[in-house]
């Protein structure tokens, strides 16, 4: 590869991407925490050339803004150098909210499926039902969270079920939504051929609108399982920090540790990114299957 | 006595008009209007039609002359307003759940995620056929449509003209006697078009079927049928019905014979005397 081949890849625009937000982070903490870093520099009575203040900024205990290579230890610190088994690492707390993530998840598109199947084949059911279903994510899910798990609570219901409740309360409508559309999708002729042949509706359903939806189903549980994380994180929050990522975030904000609170960030976005990917390529396999991709 | 002659006898006996056995198709005044928001719209106004087994019968007429709603009105996917019509002697919607006839629409209408095989399969796992059965007739239709060695392979690699075929090898695997074709070729090539239309009528003499055929198309209107329904517009209506005494096997060569260019001229004069032409 020549350097001009090299100047025009698809890794170049991404590693410009990645500098370029790196060095507005190194200036955004640098920026934060100069204000901090003077007032303690005044209390202590230490004189610096600025070239010492700028690194002082960056190698604070506690900034207002961690810089990238503080955040860079502390996951280095708490995933590869912690065993996986205990409190202190990441990939431990990982894990908890991915379970809870991935059973929301399942509910949800289950759910989000049989909504939808539901909604196409009962014509009262969209005018009674969808309006809920869209009112139901105008509820802050911050609201609706402490609620779900103080109530199952309550019933003796702990743990994993909770979390994974929320998660399926973000995701099933993402998946209602693009199904309801998937199924509907065949066009007139494509219905007609099958009352020709008069198909029975469920007959319809599954050589018809089921394998139309697909495409749908698969961009639906795209958004979904993001949203599935977000709900397991926020799930986390009201259960008193015990354990996941959602409790790193907020152990790290009762302490003040910021470097946690980010490190804790970036994973869940990691996290994200990974599952999306996952169901990237099972769209991908999907579609081959079913001789859909050229 | 041949495939050929009984039918060429129950032709004759069908429009002397003894054996309504051999009546596939019968209406009388039928009438179908759609409400629009700009008002009604007449798509069938009195519309009389007899069609005999054995015939093979076009449908031809200028836009919005209601040749593809009689035929969509015979297959049961619109409701007459007024009017009766039977169909192997019942009502349309028995004729269809009795899966009596096979349908080809203007597009071949293949299911993308099945292979050309799977979709011939589509309408007998409908009908419940067991897989031995439903093998033999995807292999039997396919060849018949000159795609065997296809099955396996998925819609979008195959040209237009041969999803097309395969959409005519999912109608006939039905094995209806009667088979109505909306413009099937409509969306092909000339020289495409020529080719399968000697293979429809090689295939309609061996097979023995009803065939509605709905063109726009003179010269193929005339090289395929028996009967040619003259159609005009607003409201939709049955102009004329010329009989086609060509013999029932057809070269491309008929074309040039004085009797086929006489039927075509007959055909144009009927289209231009119901005002075919009138805004176009």
């Amino acid at each position: 590869m020549t350097t001009s081949d090299f100047l025009h890849s698809k890794t170049a625009a991404v590693l410009t991407v990645v500098l370029v937000l790196l060095c507005i982070w190194y200036a955004g903490a640098v920026a934060l925490n100069t204000p901090f870093q003077r007032d303690q520099d005044v209390r202590d009575k230490v004189e610096r050339s600025t070239g010492d203040f700028v690194t002082a900024t960056l190698n604070q205990k506690r900034p207002v803004l961690p810089a990238p290579h503080q955040v860079a230890v502390e996951i280095w610190q708490t995933t590869v150098e912690k065993k996986v088994t205990s409190k202190r690492s990441l990939v431990y707390h990982a894990g908890i909210t991915l379970s809870s993530t991935m059973l929301g998840f399942l509910i949800g598109t289950v759910l989000g499926i049989v909504l939808a199947a539901a909604i196409i084949h009962v014509e009262s059911l969209e005018r009674s039902l969808m309006p809920w279903i869209i009112t139901s994510q105008t509820i802050p899910i911050l609201a609706i969270a402490p609620m779900v798990i103080v109530v199952l609570n309550a019933i003796g219901v702990s743990g994993l079920i909770p979390k994974a409740m929320i998660s399926t309360y973000l995701s099933f409508f993402p998946v209602t939504v693009g199904v309801v559309k998937g199924l509907r999708s065949p066009d007139p002729m494509q219905l007609d051929l099958m009352r020709t042949y008069s198909a029975s509706s469920f007959q319809t359903f599954w050589k018809l609108r089921w394998p139309s939806s697909i495409p749908f189903l698969f961009t639906s549980m795209k958004i979904a399982i993001a949203a599935s994380l977000v709900g397991a994180i926020v799930g986390e929050l009201p259960t008193g920090a015990v354990a996941g990522l959602g409790a790193r975030l907020l152990a790290g904000s009762y302490y003040g540790q910021t470097v946690q609170i980010w490190s804790a960030l970036l994973s869940a976005a990691f996290l994200a990114a990974m599952l999306v990917t996952i169901v990237g390529f099972a769209d991908k396999a999907v579609r081959r299957r079913m001789g859909m991709v050229q | 006595m041949t495939d050929t002659e009984a039918t060429a006898a129950a032709r004759g006996a069908g429009s002397a008009g003894e054996g309504s056995a051999f009546r596939v198709i019968e209406a009388r005044d039928l009438c179908l209007t759609f409400e629009t928001n700009d008002g009604p719209v007449h798509a069938l106004s009195s519309v009389d039609l007899t069609v005999d087994r054995g015939e093979f019968v076009s449908f031809i007429g200028p836009s919005g002359c209601g040749k593809t709603t009689l035929l969509r009105v015979i297959a049961d996917l619109e409701q007459p307003t007024s009017g009766s019509i039977s169909v192997n002697g019942m009502s349309p919607e028995e004729a269809r759940k009795a899966r009596a006839y096979g349908y080809v629409f203007q597009a071949a209408a293949l299911y993308p995620w099945r292979t050309i095989a799977g979709n011939v399969a589509l309408p007998l796992e409908i009908m419940g056929l067991d897989k031995a059965e439903r093998e033999a007739r995807i292999k039997r239709n396919l060849e018949l449509v000159n795609l065997a060695g296809f099955e396996r392979k998925f819609p979008w690699q195959l040209s237009g003209g041969m999803q097309q075929r395969a959409s005519i090898a999912r109608a006939l695997a039905v094995e209806p006697d009667l088979l109505l074709m909306d413009e099937p070729f409509g969306a092909l090539d000339e020289i495409v078009r020529d080719h399968l239309n000697e293979q429809l009528n090689r295939l309609w003499d061996r097979t023995n079927k009803t065939v509605i055929f709905v063109t726009h198309s003179i010269p193929e209107a005339v090289f395929l049928s028996t009967k040619i329904v003259v159609m005009s517009p607003r409201p939709g209506r049955v102009h004329d019905v010329i009989e086609c005494n060509l013999p029932r096997e057809r070269t491309l060569d008929i074309r040039e014979t004085p009797e086929f260019l006489e039927i075509a001229h007959r055909v144009r004069d009927g289209l231009r005397a119901g005002h075919a032409y009138d805004d176009e």
